[in-house]
């Protein structure tokens, strides 16, 4: 004797999921019983009439505004793209007139600062189109992220929390800097745009300078070197305004006064 | 194909499904706006070589979730999901039908097992998978949303509740 026959069997029969075998003996046993067969035949007859119902959506023109929702992360790629040739250009003549100018490391705090602004446009225009690598940790292991770049930076860093503007972890990468290495954070917000902050430790200054902000091609930066420790606030998807907003609250965390 | 491609040829699935869930054209569309916008911005946790669909009707899922949760207006008693939107009313074209007005009269969780056995034709894994419930939870509302839509149909009250059939 088989297995009885329960409802979840009746369900799959009425969706035509049941093997062979199994589909054999639930019709053997609707045979027997007419209600249940009636009501599985009206469900079946159902599931017909509300593919039917609901057919037509699919051949209706796909609005505008959602294939823009699916092509806006695309549009970005390509303008990040844009920018990061810009400001390939513009590194590359600045590195040159460095090599020619300074030896590294002689920069006064502010011309290094600018500097560092650069290079911070750079990576977020690197890597802030990634979408599927974005990050080497992602924000899931977020104390093994800050413990590890803290350790290679040789100083205790702090991944600022930005939900208060909007932005969340999405985790961060070690990159290699001037003279040593850099940690890089990148956070998002609920519609994509992304925003990353920029760490280096080897400022090699005694000073700190104010709140500046530079504008690298299409990336927006807001930067400040705080003793040894230099930071950058970049995007290119959001305004300056907005980009200020959470680059201040990056600030507040970072330098609490 | 990339996941972007894929991504747009799913979308008039996602419509149609939505169509279902929501009722109205309008509310349907936003629902598929906000699902296609969280999963671009998700994308870097979509498991490449895993069933992007059933990825996309989780995200989409959660949305609704969300947005209904969002929506809510506070009914201690009733423990089904609220209607995001009212019903358009009848005569704005081919889909206002009896089927569908009564498919949105169906509780929330019941209609979404409901829509996607039957419009996407999900197998009740995929569906458990999508909605995050154990595949005994999508049998009994599949059971319910079906006892139910047949007695509306046929203007009965439904049966009292699910039984095992000997």
């Amino acid at each position: 004797m088989s297995e009885p026959i329960t409802e979840a069997d009746l369900q799959a029969y009425a969706d035509g999921v049941l093997p062979a075998e199994r589909r054999a003996a639930v019709a053997e046993w609707l045979a027997a019983h007419p209600e249940d067969a009636e009501r599985i035949e009206a469900y079946r007859h159902l599931a017909q009439e509300l593919r039917g119902t609901y057919q037509g959506v699919l051949d209706e023109p796909v609005p505008d505004r959602l294939m823009r929702s699916v092509g806006a992360a695309r549009a970005r790629r390509a303008a990040v793209m844009a920018a990061w040739i810009a400001i390939g250009v513009a590194l590359g003549a600045l590195a040159g007139w460095q090599l020619h100018e300074l030896r590294p490391g002689a920069l006064p705090a502010a011309e290094s600062a600018a500097a560092m602004a650069h290079r911070a446009a750079v990576a977020h225009a690197t890597y802030s189109p990634e979408v599927r690598h974005p990050v080497e940790v992602g924000a899931d292991q977020e104390a093994h992220l800050v413990t590890w770049l803290s350790k290679r930076l040789g100083t205790q860093l702090r991944a600022p929390k930005l939900e208060a503007v909007g932005y969340t972890l999405v985790g961060g990468r070690l990159l290699p800097g001037e003279h040593g290495p850099v940690a890089h954070f990148m956070y998002q917000c609920n519609r994509g745009t992304r925003v990353t902050l920029y760490v280096r430790s080897d400022m090699g200054s005694n000073r700190s300078t104010a709140f500046r902000y530079s504008r690298e091609g299409a990336v927006d930066v807001y930067y400040w070197v705080d003793s040894k420790l230099g930071y950058a606030v970049s995007s290119g998807d959001i305004s300056k305004e907005l980009l200020l907003t959470v680059a201040n609250a990056a600030y507040q965390q970072l330098n609490p006064p | 194909m990339n996941e972007s491609q894929r991504l747009v040829e799913l979308i008039p699935r996602l419509r149609r499904y939505a169509r279902a869930l929501v009722g109205d054209r309008a509310t349907a569309d936003d629902l598929v706006q906000d699902t296609l916008e969280r999963a671009w911005a998700k994308l870097h946790l979509y498991r490449r070589g895993t069933d992007l669909r059933a990825w996309l009707f989780t995200v989409m899922h959660n949305v609704h979730v969300n947005r209904v949760r969002a929506a809510r207006i506070t009914d201690p008693l009733e423990d089904e999901m609220p209607e995001l939107a009212q019903r358009a009313p009848q005569g704005d074209g081919l889909l206002v039908r009896d089927l569908d007005r009564a498919i949105t009269r169906l509780p929330a969780e019941q209609r979404a097992v409901l829509l996607l056995v039957t419009l996407e034709e999900m197998s009740y894994e995929q569906v458990a998978g999508a909605l995050g419930i154990p595949i005994g939870t999508v049998m009994s509302r599949l059971s319910r949303a079906r006892d139910k839509l047949r007695a509306m149909m046929l203007g009965q009250p439904a049966a009292a509740k699910l039984k095992l059939v000997k």
